[in-house]
């Protein structure tokens, strides 16, 4: 279970206001679950992410994963005690080939062709053709996203959190993908956290978050948070129907 | 040789024992052991210059020749001329290096002189890798020049590796190709401490459809210093691309001056030169794998210099 208490996160901008990006977030992940994070841009939901994967250290609050405090944990202890976070924008690595990275994110010396093949294939990507090159600036920003997603897939750990992993994906692929996190949520050991605006996504998820200016503005199940959030899009809002103003 | 020697031999070559093939293994500045086969003659020069004679019949094909130099003994100067004639339309692998163990604290230092004559459409593929080791303060320097004469459709692909070791090193390689020929030039380095590298690249395209390519990728650690001046030249109808990255680590320098030098108006030439820290984004997603800071910093570097 992932318990995010108080959860505090500021910061100093150049011309020295205090900046809270993430103001008292608290939050209760049931292991297993699938929850979406969504809502407006510069809301905090990036922040939330990384400040659970230990990326920026919060300003106040606690989180706990499986019982343990995980607040002052370093990033490599969080993700040994089974954290794993896919970034919004995946670094690349010269020289590195996706082998050897996906080898990494599984724990292992090297990968057998079976296993490279699977992690590919379930993010739309054919092993033959992408095992053996380099993760740099050779691939495309899609082919470097899916490759970060493949990673995540790969350290199979207890809380997997996807920040916007429909981003810069072809529509083929972003199918495959949906298909890719609706089965790791079926065979239920791993929890997932997946920032999206995505329709599709949303509707997989058991329970949705929507952060809005650094706090939790709504928190409940799929079927009742989607509603209200459809209703507050532009096909949603009745001064944008035809006549209305 | 000794078991020391052995060792550093595994290092330079990937021998543990002796290749199959033509070899010639110079030790302390003396030939050791020598094997030729029907193809490839080896001799040793008749000039009164220290060094061989390569010689491959032409057409040979998928054999290897391997010459690693082994430096044991503190205080040596070796310096050694070898000439390579490969013979039209052959296809062989050419294995070099150098490794010096100093246990003591007089320099020892290893200056090998290397000319190719590469005859029509033969491809060579060249490794050579410099190491250094032992426990004595005396420095180990190697100064190796590379020659290579392709003719035309002639290819030469050379693996250049210094990855740790050698105190300093001055490294010229001076490359001609003719019409439809190719030089593939990967260099490969890392230095550490207060070590030194210098390496001057030339690559003169003269025909048309010539190729040259040079990829350098170089990891500067501690104190130490690096120069590199690649330089492509083309003079004709031809393609030529100058790569250089570098990794920039502690207080280490690194200067990379690459030069294109277009002699005609259908010559196409690039060059591509950084030099940076690696970039803290990468170190994050590999703490994010479960990898500790310096586990991350290793698989970085080892994934650059490949």
């Amino acid at each position: 279970m992932l318990e995010i208490s108080h959860l505090r996160y500021d910061v100093t901008a150049e011309d020295g206001a205090e900046l809270d990006i993430l103001q008292d977030i608290s939050l209760t992940v049931e292991d297993g679950k699938l929850v979406v994070i969504t809502g407006p841009n510069g809301g905090g939901k990036t922040t939330l992410a990384r400040t659970i994967m230990g990326l920026n250290q919060p300003t106040g609050g606690s989180i706990r994963w499986n019982g343990q405090d995980i607040t002052n944990l370093s990033i490599t202890d969080r993700a040994k005690a089974g954290v794993s976070y896919g970034f919004q924008q995946p670094p690349r690595f010269k020289g590195m080939k996706v082998r050897d990275l996906i080898a990494l994110a599984a724990g292992k010396e090297a990968l057998t062709p079976a296993e490279g093949c699977q992690y590919l294939t379930q993010v739309g990507l054919c092993a033959d053709d992408y095992i053996d090159r380099e993760v740099d600036a050779s691939l495309s920003g899609g082919e470097v996203k899916r490759i970060e997603i493949a990673t995540i897939l790969a350290r199979r750990a207890g809380l997997m959190i996807f920040d916007e992993p429909e981003a810069g994906i072809d529509l083929w692929s972003f199918a495959r993908l949906t298909e890719t996190f609706e089965n790791i949520h079926k065979g239920g050991d791993s929890t997932l956290l997946i920032i999206s605006h995505q329709e599709r996504i949303i509707r997989l998820a058991d329970e949705i978050v929507v952060i809005e200016a650094g706090r939790v503005a709504k928190h409940g199940p799929q079927e009742e948070i989607f509603p209200q959030i459809m209703a507050r899009t532009l096909p949603g809002c009745g001064y944008m129907r035809e006549g209305a103003c | 040789m000794d078991r020391t020697e052995w060792k550093v031999l595994k290092e330079i070559a990937e021998l543990e024992k002796v290749p199959q093939g033509a070899y010639n293994f110079r030790v302390n500045g003396q030939l050791d052991e020598r094997k030729v086969t029907a193809n490839i003659d080896i001799a040793s020069k008749t000039d009164g210059k220290p060094g061989i004679d390569i010689t491959v019949k032409p057409g040979t094909r998928g054999e290897s020749v391997h010459i690693p130099v082994v430096l044991s003994m503190s205080g040596l100067t070796d310096v050694v001329y070898n000439d390579f004639y490969i013979g039209e339309g052959a296809d062989v692998d050419i294995v070099a290096g150098c490794g010096i163990h100093n246990t003591g604290c007089e320099t020892s230092q290893h200056d090998g002189i290397h000319v190719f004559h590469i005859g029509r459409n033969a491809r060579v593929r060249y490794v050579e890798r410099h190491y250094g080791e032992g426990p004595g303060t005396g420095a180990r320097i190697l100064n190796p020049r590379t020659e290579v004469y392709l003719e035309e459709g002639a290819s030469m692909t050379m693996e250049m590796t210094q990855i740790r070791g050698v105190d300093s090193t001055i490294r010229d390689t001076v490359v001609e190709v003719a019409a439809g020929g190719e030089c593939i030039i990967n260099e490969k380095l890392m230095t550490d401490g207060a070590q030194t590298a210098e390496s001057n690249v030339e690559i003169i395209l003269k025909g048309d459809g010539a190729t040259g390519r040079v990829i350098s990728r170089s990891v500067g650690r501690g104190r130490s210093v690096q120069v590199f001046r690649p330089c492509m030249t083309g003079k004709a109808d031809c393609f030529g691309h100058v790569q250089c990255d570098s990794i920039l680590m502690d207080q280490a320098k690194i200067k990379s001056i690459p030069a294109i030098d277009a002699q005609s108006v259908d010559a196409q030439l690039i060059h591509e030169a950084a030099i940076g820290r690696i970039a803290g984004d990468q170190i994050l997603k590999l703490l994010t794998l479960g990898l500790t800071e310096e586990e991350a910093e290793e698989k970085i570097l080892e994934g650059f210099l490949n």
